[in-house]
């Protein structure tokens, strides 16, 4: 007769790893649009460039790899760590920054280790690590000033040419309010600095307006349910605890308000950490990678020389996730207690 | 009626869509009876049950046509009256699409029972308090009572609980599976049934307190269970709780969860944290069985999906064919086409429709492939960990899959992947539709083949190590036997050595020797005789030689007399000779059946017998390790000693009487013989198990009383066989 | 001077009190928690199939185990297949070679002998063939197999005059049966996929 015979269940709730990439590049269009009107064009074209060359070389590796090509492009997941990268870099870096940062994302971050799924290190924050060890002056040099401190933004042909003819971007560039608080606070009052252009206008001009927009997108994906809330709030709790506890004077260090509404704070909560390919999966793996995220941020801001640090926390925090998994498997129906600890061979 | 009982939540859980509506419009209707019923013998989880009646038989409703196989196993009754047509390998309602023994039933249409007293009338009482729990165990595992919420477990054996006190009965009326209603109209139309199935399980359980859980998306039946414990008057024993929709709580893990907040333990029965189970449709069957002497012949069976034009419940005969139930429903064929037996969630795809209702069977899901889509291919893992949330069992679904698509299968086991209950949430969920399900169910079946491989490994190592132990000792015998021989060749030698000087005395076992050399001589000397002889003649013929007669005829003289003593000596040899072959008795003249040989065998093997058991009473006295061998051994010799007896008491009778048929009297005689050593056995085991306290007392016993009659049996046939030849 | 000098006793001392303190944890730990090891011969033979067919040349299992453990290849168990010699590659720490195929292949499907019972005469040559005494009988009677203990060696098969033994696949019954894996779906390259696709089409 051949009636089609397939293991149950024979129902889906109809979600899929497609659907839930689109939801999240959906997402952190709020953050997208406050950074594009605040800081110009620069996120736009690089997200552009970022998307173009993921695809490029996702397709190519695939030739390579003889997997079918457009069943692979399809599931969305390349798109988004170039819409990550994108969001990630310096909006005025100049574009091969963008290509090197996404071509090693791409082969090296995903495909080298099996592809979707297989990877141990987020994609995305593997090529932004690269580029800003390889090129700091390029990575710190060019991130777009606030309209609010400068009043407007390169045009968009403006910052084509910085972008890609390499053209002078000082006109438009400025440290960020993590960097230069950093530098400013070690002999200025915390009163001095908030009269500084970077720090005028309402919430610390516009670093904040992008953070609270990345906000909004993660809280949708929450309670969209498509990341679940224990990594973003484990992070930004153990980041407002650090500051709080080690960073209480404003005078001395960066003000909890700086680390949690500047840099990449809110992005890197919603968006870079919860890549669940490269996260822990148990509960309570999530909490505490999310707080060892949190930690390290606190700590590479304070005493490293990078002006920000999610790349390298989530990157660090990848690194444990195996050993964090191991040990915090849950207790199953009818068991007494977890069985904890990396898997040891009975002896026979 | 007021809640007093807190719920508790279970992990996870999902809420697909109900689909519940389309078949509650109808009340359950009865199907009509088929032309022909296939009921399959394993219908049950356990052994399966072993037909007792034969092809071309007819059989009456409610007959037992095949009955339990051991304890775990349930026997099965004729749905209908007709003609069992059959006994054969017929595909059955199984996930591998297999053939197993079904017996067909050729239905009569007359549908005639047979008589069927209830447990009450049978024990002539009136009400349920008055039976002893232990009887209605027996007529529950008599009636072919199999769990029927899907599982099929033995319910008899559910409710064996042993040294386990058991202080809640759940119900489970929850029915949290997609599509399927037939708890759920069952519960509306019959709770009546349902209640006084618990009140007979409470009573069986010596239980005081019984939940009937059902899911809030069942009012209807809510109420009317409600109702009915009301009408009952058991609403101080029997309280229905509503629990909240989510699948899967009809699980009989999650539902005593729910209800009790306890956790049945890995790897254990509810019976040991004092709950015992059982799902509505059973305690009704139970009721049906106990009350009115219904064996389980037909069950309430969904009939739904888009396919089916009129989707409804159905009370169907077991057996029933799933065509021709489909065609009841308005069942249009889909293309592709597709019929799941059970629910959405945890049913299986039929690989074709010739097959048979069968206990178990709780729905028929023919549905539109728009309304459960195939499939899409499986993508990666993102590891999002949907699974993870949703698990009902607390596991760890991704890390399962990982590791049963790359076979560690050590590692699937470290991960509890035996605490799965098959629900498929992790799979409803899953983004990258990966049928996770099927991986666990691989990897179960995977570890298990194993073990079965491994224990069957550890089996044949032991075999061969006690073969090779074996055959070592037998070298080891021969070694010796022909050391002993060499031996005794050795003295032989030395001892025909030293005869050498007094050859008069020559050992019997030369006697061969001696006679053919005495022959030879005999033969030397009547040659001698006879040229003696001729040169006498030729001497008295010839003048010249006459000088010579004299000394000739002397020769002659001596040559003669020496013949004589030789011809003298060698009938001495031969009588010699002669006598020593009677003596040893072992040469191969004769019968070796004779009478007389017989019993020289019987007397001997006694005496072996005799050192055996000498032998086994030293090494019990020393307490040697060696006693178990010299037992068997003991009870080896015993049986030739008895096997002797019997050849020989055969003999004598055969020689004595010169009965016609002997032989047939002859092979009588044996096997009571026989039988009575197994009687004289089975007492032996039988007293020392008692004296053990062995759990296999009554086992032994009923063995011996067979034994007994069998014997009994035979003694009455030497009677009646011999009677008339001896006259 | 004198200071440089304390300064080197000072570090040598200390360096000597070190050395002795972790000696000494060692020492106790390797005493304390000392792993009581199968001797390597159980532990090859627990690893090999047990199905004594002499197919690796030695007269059991066991013999081959300690052949192994005497450095003999690890590849000559065709009963035991792949997953065998990667076991046991595991255990002793070697790279695991393919089967050696001239002590035979690999079975696709485990097996046990049948005895055709009307053409058995009796001779008892299989009983005396088989290494693990599956087959009952006694001579000029019927022979049977005990199917369970049966491991599939395929010795009894040779000896008997009359060709009366079958080997025939271990029966699936929907006890034993399960589920198997699934078909890879994406890891199929491209070209698989057309050809799965045409099929369900």
């Amino acid at each position: 007769m051949g009636l089609l015979t397939l293991s149950s269940p024979h129902t889906h709730n109809q979600n899929s790893t497609q659907h839930m990439m689109q939801m999240v590049i959906l997402a952190t269009l709020p953050g997208f649009v406050v950074s594009t009107w605040l800081f110009g064009f620069g996120t736009l074209i690089n997200i552009t460039l970022a998307i173009v060359v993921a695809l490029g070389c996702e397709a190519a590796i695939l030739v390579v790899r003889k997997r079918p090509v457009g069943f692979f492009l399809n599931d969305y997941s390349i798109v988004l760590t170039a819409v990550l990268l994108g969001l990630a870099l310096p909006p005025l870096a100049p574009w091969w920054i963008t290509v090197i940062a996404t071509f090693f994302a791409v082969v090296f971050g995903k495909h080298l280790y099996g592809g979707l799924g297989n990877n141990p290190f987020n994609p995305a924050m593997l090529g932004y690590a690269l580029v800003l060890v390889s090129f700091p002056v390029e990575m710190t040099t060019n991130w777009a000033s606030s309209i609010i401190a400068t009043d407007v933004t390169a045009s968009f042909s403006d910052t084509l040419s910085i972008i890609f003819a390499g053209a002078s971007s000082d006109a438009w560039t400025g440290a960020t309010a993590l960097d230069s608080y950093k530098h400013l606070i070690t002999n200025a009052t915390a009163a001095e600095i908030a009269q500084q252009p970077e720090f005028s206008g309402f919430l610390n001009a516009g670093w904040a307006w992008v953070n609270l927009a990345y906000l909004v997108g993660g809280l949708w994906l929450v309670w969209r349910r498509i990341i679940s809330w224990h990594i973003p709030l484990s992070m930004l709790v153990a980041l407002s605890l650090c500051s709080l506890i080690i960073g209480w004077d404003a005078d001395m260090y960066t003000p909890l308000s700086l680390h949690l509404l500047s840099g990449a704070t809110m992005l890197g909560a919603f968006f870079i950490a919860t890549d669940p390919v490269s996260a822990s999966t148990t509960t309570r793996g999530k909490l505490i990678y999310g707080a060892g995220i949190g930690v390290f941020v606190y700590v590479i801001r304070t005493w490293g020389a990078y002006p920000d640090a999610v790349a390298f926390a989530v990157l660090l925090m990848n690194l444990a996730v195996p050993f964090i998994d191991a040990y915090t498997q849950p207790r199953t129906y009818g068991h007494n207690k977890a069985k904890r600890g990396l898997y040891q061979k009975q002896p026979k | 009626m007021t809640q007093m009982i807190r719920l508790h939540d279970i992990h996870g859980g999902i809420h697909p869509a109900e689909n519940k509506r389309q078949s509650t419009q109808t009340a359950i209707q009865v199907a009509p009876i088929p032309n022909e019923l296939i009921l399959p013998l394993h219908q049950h989880i356990g052994a399966a049950a072993i037909p007792c009646v034969n092809v071309g038989e007819r059989v009456l409703k409610g007959q037992c046509i095949a009955h339990a196989d051991g304890f775990v196993s349930v026997p099965l009754h004729a749905p209908t009256s007709g003609t069992i047509v059959d006994i054969e390998a017929r595909p059955v309602p199984h996930a591998s699409g297999l053939s197993e023994t079904c017996m067909v039933l050729q239905c009569d249409g007359q549908d005639e029972w047979q008589a069927h007293p209830s447990l009450l009338e049978q024990k002539n009482v009136s009400l349920v308090e008055q039976l002893k729990p232990a009887d209605i165990l027996t007529f529950l595992a008599q009636s072919g009572i199999a769990g029927l919420g899907g599982a099929g477990f033995p319910t008899a054996i559910k409710l064996h609980t042993g040294n386990y006190p058991i202080d809640t009965l759940i119900l489970n009326g929850a029915e949290c599976e997609p599509y399927i209603t037939a708890d759920d109209m069952l519960m509306r139309e019959r709770a009546d049934e349902v209640v006084a199935g618990g009140e007979i399980l409470l009573h069986v359980l010596q239980c005081a307190r019984a939940l009937i859980g059902v899911e809030d998306n069942k009012p209807e039946a809510i109420a009317a269970l409600e109702q009915a414990v009301i009408d009952a008057h058991l609403s101080h024993k029997i309280q229905v709780v509503s629990i909240p929709t989510k699948y899967p709580s009809g699980g009989e893990k999650q539902l005593i969860q729910i209800l009790t907040g306890k956790e049945v333990p890995s790897g254990g029965i509810p019976a040991h944290i004092g709950i015992v189970c059982q799902n509505v449709a059973t305690a009704s069957a139970i009721y049906r069985a106990v009350v009115h002497g219904e064996p389980l012949i037909h069950r309430i069976t969904t009939l739904t999906g888009d396919a089916c034009q009129q989707p409804s419940n159905w009370q169907v005969l077991l057996g029933t064919p799933i065509d021709y139930l489909l065609t009841l429903a308005g069942y249009q064929a889909q293309q592709p086409e597709r019929v799941i037996m059970g629910g959405p969630m945890m049913g299986f795809a039929l690989p074709h429709l010739q097959l048979p209702v069968i206990k178990t069977s709780n729905c028929i899901l023919a549905p539109k492939a728009k309304e459960l889509p195939l499939n899409e291919y499986a993508t990666a893992c993102i590891r999002c960990g949907q699974c993870t949330q949703v698990c009902p069992a607390e596991l760890l679904p991704q890390q399962l899959y990982w590791f049963s698509k790359t076979q560690e299968l050590d590692k699937v086991e470290q991960h509890n992947v035996f605490d799965c209950i098959e629900c498929g949430a992790c799979s409803y969920v899953c983004p990258s539709h990966i049928p996770l399900v099927q991986y666990y169910r691989f990897a179960k079946g995977a570890i298990r083949e194993e073990r079965a491989a491994q224990e069957k490994a550890l089996r044949a190592k032991e075999r061969f190590e006690q073969r090779l132990a074996r055959q070592e000792q037998e070298l080891a015998e021969k070694e010796a036997k022909r050391k002993a021989r060499a031996e005794a060749a050795a003295t032989a030698q030395k001892a025909k050595q030293a005869d050498l000087a007094e050859p008069a005395s020559a050992p019997a076992s030369s006697v061969d020797d001696t006679l053919e050399k005495l022959n030879k001589q005999l033969a030397a000397s009547q040659a001698a005789v006879q040229k003696t002889k001729e040169k006498l003649a030729a001497a008295q013929a010839d003048p010249e030689q006459a000088d010579k007669i004299p000394a000739l005829e002397a020769a002659l003289e001596k040559v003669t007399s020496k013949l004589k003593s030789i011809a003298m000596e060698l009938a001495a040899a031969k009588k010699a000779a002669a006598a020593s072959t009677t003596t040893t008795g072992d040469s191969d003249k004769g019968d070796p059946n004779s009478p007389e040989r017989l019993r020289k065998k019987w007397e001997t093997a006694q005496l072996r017998l005799q050192t055996a058991e000498q032998r086994l009473a030293e090494a019990m006295e020393q307490q040697l390790d060696t006693v178990s061998a010299l037992q068997t051994g003991v009870e080896k010799q015993r049986e030739r000693v008895n096997d002797a007896l019997a050849a020989y008491q055969a003999s004598q009778t055969e020689t004595q009487s010169d009965v016609a048929n002997s032989p047939d009297n002859h092979e009588l005689e044996k096997k009571i013989l026989a039988q009575q050593d197994r009687v004289a056995k089975a007492e032996e085991r039988l007293t020392m198990a008692r004296e053990s306290g062995l759990d296999t007392v009554d086992a032994l016993a009923m063995g011996l009383q067979k034994q007994r009659d069998k014997l009994a049996q035979l003694e009455q046939q030497r009677v009646a066989s011999s009677t008339p030849e001896g006259v | 001077m004198s200071t440089t000098l304390l300064a080197i006793v000072m570090a040598i001392s200390i360096v000597a009190l070190l050395a002795l303190i972790f000696g000494g944890i060692l020492g106790f730990a390797a005493v304390r928690f000392k792993v009581e090891g199968n001797p390597i011969v159980d532990q090859i033979n627990q690893l090999l199939p047990q199905t004594q067919c002499g197919q690796c040349s030695y007269p059991g299992c066991k013999p081959y185990a300690e052949a192994i453990a005497n450095g003999e290849k690890i590849n000559k168990c065709p009963p035991g297949g792949e997953s065998t010699i990667q076991a046991l590659a595991d255990l002793l720490g070697v790279e695991p070679e393919p089967l050696d195929a001239e002590h035979g292949a690999e079975k696709a499907v485990p097996t046990v002998a049948f005895i055709r019972e009307d053409e058995c005469i009796g001779c008892t040559k299989c009983i005396q063939a088989c290494p693990v005494d599956a087959i009952l009988g006694a001579a000029k009677q019927m022979h049977t197999v005990i199917a369970d203990e049966c491991t599939g060696c395929d010795l009894c098969v040779e000896p008997c005059p009359v060709d009366c033994i079958d080997m025939i696949p271990v029966s699936t019954n929907i006890s034993n049966w399960y589920w198997q894996a699934p078909t890879l779906g994406v890891e199929l390259i491209a070209s698989d996929r057309r050809a799965r696709r045409a099929e369900a089409n």
